[in-house]
């Protein structure tokens, strides 16, 4: 088995992801574009959300230092964050949200789908429980990506600053490190380059229908998911997402 | 109080019966096949439960109910446990319940990954508004015949 501080990391990056994704698309609730639109980001955010329990419970577990999930997700400053940087950055506007997800959702169905056969069992089991959402959040995403791109000029224009917004941002997910050949090791979970496959047919294929084109450049960020260097802007979301922890420590209801 | 190993599990079953889906309150938890393992033991009841979405609110309360339930049966000693694998599937809803959801205004799931038919009017000539809904479970879709829409459970 991995050690367990490889697995921590692990399950920690599985966990922010989720979790830091999840919160971006929690603050378009109320604001969204249209009655249909708001309920669908609630709605994948909450399924996030739920994910995210699943995983920094594990996370805390493993860890052994009696933190359960919520202090994992409320007590922990940017620094301690293992998130990609993709997930980070502001929403902007509908289209980027829109992009970001599909470009997490395009990487995160394949590799929940290598996790189901994880030597973990735990880390297996929650894959599989989580799958079954991604697969529906990618349909979703793959499609809006689509009727934007393919909108009109305006819509277009739109997702593609979008696009070369949050592409320099998407290629740290399958950076492989030393947490990851590490957890490769054990059997954890592959290395997540070995999803680039998959990840690039699903950009293709929607780009094409989308009237999107990607751009030349392969250059990623780094710095999220080792937590070395997060932008600035996760420091922000964490202030309000844990204000209340941070106002009222150890508050419950 | 009831001591817990004069009980028999079928016994428990039929009460989980009664217990409703606190979203959905025309079929019960157990309809619902969320309810996977109800073991009675010296140390009381323990009843396995797995989450039908993972972030669905609804889970603590179906906890809480079944819990109530059971109490005002006279069995106080109930435990849970939560089992992730193998994964809720829309599968595991009863015929019963499946009926229901359609007397109710709710459009079963169906393998093909739409409604069948419109569940006020039966009609077949149905339209998606959105992959997402009211709850996590289900959709908005919309009868182009009676106009009407109307809720779809989402098959996973």
């Amino acid at each position: 088995m991995a050690t367990d501080s490889a697995l921590f990391e692990f399950l920690l990056r599985q966990g922010d992801n989720s979790l830091v994704l999840g919160h971006r698309l929690s603050e378009w609730c109320g604001m969204g574009p249209a009655l249909e639109e708001d309920i669908a980001l609630a709605n994948t955010a909450l399924d996030l959300i739920g994910q995210t329990r699943l995983w920094l419970s594990y996370a805390g577990e493993v860890e052994g230092a009696g933190r359960s999930e919520d202090d994992l997700a409320y007590l922990r400053d940017a620094y301690d964050f293992r998130n990609a940087l993709l997930l980070e950055v502001p929403n902007e506007d509908f289209g980027r949200t829109i992009l970001r997800e599909f470009f997490f959702d395009a990487f995160q169905l394949p590799w929940l789908h290598a996790l189901i056969d994880s030597a973990d069992e735990r880390v297996a089991e929650i894959a599989a429980k989580s799958a079954k959402e991604a697969s529906y959040h990618l349909e979703r995403s793959a499609e809006t990506v689509i009727a934007l791109g393919d909108g009109t000029d305006e819509s277009n224009a739109k997702m593609t600053a979008a696009l070369t917004y949050l592409w320099p941002f998407a290629g740290e997910l399958m950076v492989d490190d030393e947490v990851d050949h590490a957890i490769a090791e054990a059997g954890v979970a592959p290395l997540p380059s070995t999803i680039k496959p998959a990840w690039n047919a699903t950009i293709s294929g929607t780009f094409k229908e989308a009237l999107l084109t990607r751009p030349d450049s392969d250059f990623a960020h780094a710095g999220g998911r080792n937590g070395f260097r997060h932008t600035e802007h996760l420091g922000h979301m964490l202030a309000q997402m844990q204000v209340l922890q941070r106002s009222h420590p150890g508050a419950a209801w | 109080m009831v001591e817990a190993q004069t009980i028999s599990e079928a016994q428990v079953w039929e009460w989980l019966e009664d217990v409703p889906d606190p979203e959905i309150p025309v079929i019960s938890v157990v309809d619902l096949g969320v309810i996977r393992d109800v073991d009675v033991s010296d140390e009381g009841v323990i009843v396995t439960i797995t989450p039908t979405y993972s972030g669905c609110p609804a889970m603590s309360i179906i906890s809480l109910d079944v819990e109530l339930a059971l109490a005002k049966r006279g069995l106080e000693k109930v435990h849970f446990k939560t089992r992730l694998s193998p994964a809720w599937t829309t599968d595991w809803l009863s015929e019963k319940g499946r009926a229901s959801l359609e007397d109710y205004g709710i459009a079963p799931p169906q393998p093909a990954g739409g409604p069948e038919r419109c569940p006020h009017c039966q009609s077949k000539n149905v339209e998606k508004v959105s992959q997402f809904g009211s709850t996590a479970c289900k959709a908005q879709w919309r009868c182009r015949d009676c106009l009407e829409p109307f809720d779809y459970f989402k098959c996973i």
